[in-house]
């Protein structure tokens, strides 16, 4: 599924990575922990998140993560969003809340991070 | 290739800065063509150790050593160090305090996935004397594209 579906899907906003909405993921992680993205198949994930801080991109870059989803509509802090610019990390904000973006992903086919629906 | 050091400054509590050593060997290895698998697994281990001294260690610092069969991921700081480590390498043990957690850290996940990522890991600590954290990642098979 590309990133522009997503952005769709959510009725979202994108912050960062315009540029790079043909790109293409088909598994979700959703999680603020960010040990369980650190240790979960996350490669090339898309992960949706409830925290804004530097270290969710710092993560999302170690582990390979594809593109962050912020939800509820939450606005990140300029210094993230220079970071993910700076490491060409597409940023999307989604206005619903975890369970509602989870759900609209999940009706669209995305998997979890080990393949399950 | 052998004895390529780089070494990198962590900085106690500078959770802005946190993980950029990590993030500066990456970069890095990607730079030397190493296996994408590879420099995950690394990246991973580098980045909860830095987080480890940046949240309950002390200054310290990221350093790699890479010989021709391996490649040595240290990580060490003057910190507080671990009373008990046959403890802190258990999944779920945790220490860290409300401002780690609303960061998404203190899950008590980090020494356990250090494991599960690197080939090898030892852990030297002792209360007030610090901690290092050496992991060591075979190059034999498949390390190394090029
Ligand atoms: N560098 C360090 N200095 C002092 N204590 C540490 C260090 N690294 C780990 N610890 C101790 O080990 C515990 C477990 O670490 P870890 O598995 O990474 O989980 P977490 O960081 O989520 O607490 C920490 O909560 C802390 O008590
Ligand atoms: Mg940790």
């Amino acid at each position: 599924m590309k990133l522009s579906e997503i952005v769709a899907a959510l009725d979202a906003s994108v912050l960062v990575g315009e540029d790079q909405m043909d790109k293409e993921v088909n598994k979700c992680g959703a999680s603020d922990l960010m040990s369980d993205i650190l240790a979960g198949l996350s490669e090339g994930c898309i992960l949706l998140t409830g925290l804004t801080t530097v270290q969710v991109i710092r993560t999302a870059m170690v582990a390979g993560v594809g593109a962050v989803v912020f939800v509820r509509g939450k606005k990140a802090p300029q210094e993230v969003i220079d970071l993910a610019k700076a490491q060409d990390l597409p940023l999307i904000s989604s206005p619903y809340s975890m369970f509602v973006s989870c759900g609209r992903l999940h009706d669209c086919n995305l998997t979890g991070l080990t393949g399950q629906r | 290739m052998s004895g390529l050091k780089k070494s990198f400054y962590i900085k106690a509590r500078d959770f802005n800065r946190a993980g950029e050593a990590s993030i500066s060997v990456q970069n890095f290895l990607k730079s030397m063509n190493f296996d994408p698998g590879l420099i995950r697994r690394i990246a991973i281990c580098g980045y909860e150790g830095e987080m480890n001294a940046v949240m309950h260690g002390g200054d310290g610092a990221l350093s790699i050593e890479i010989d021709s069969d391996k490649l040595v991921l240290e990580i060490s700081d003057d910190g507080y160090g671990i009373e008990d480590i046959e403890l802190a390498m258990q999944a779920g043990f945790s220490t860290a305090n409300d401002e780690h957690r609303e960061m998404g850290f203190g899950a008590g996940m980090g020494l356990p996935n250090m494991k599960k990522n690197s080939d090898q890991i030892m852990v030297a600590s002792e209360k007030g004397q610090g901690t290092q954290v050496q992991m060591i990642f075979f190059l034999n098979q498949g390390g190394q594209i090029d």
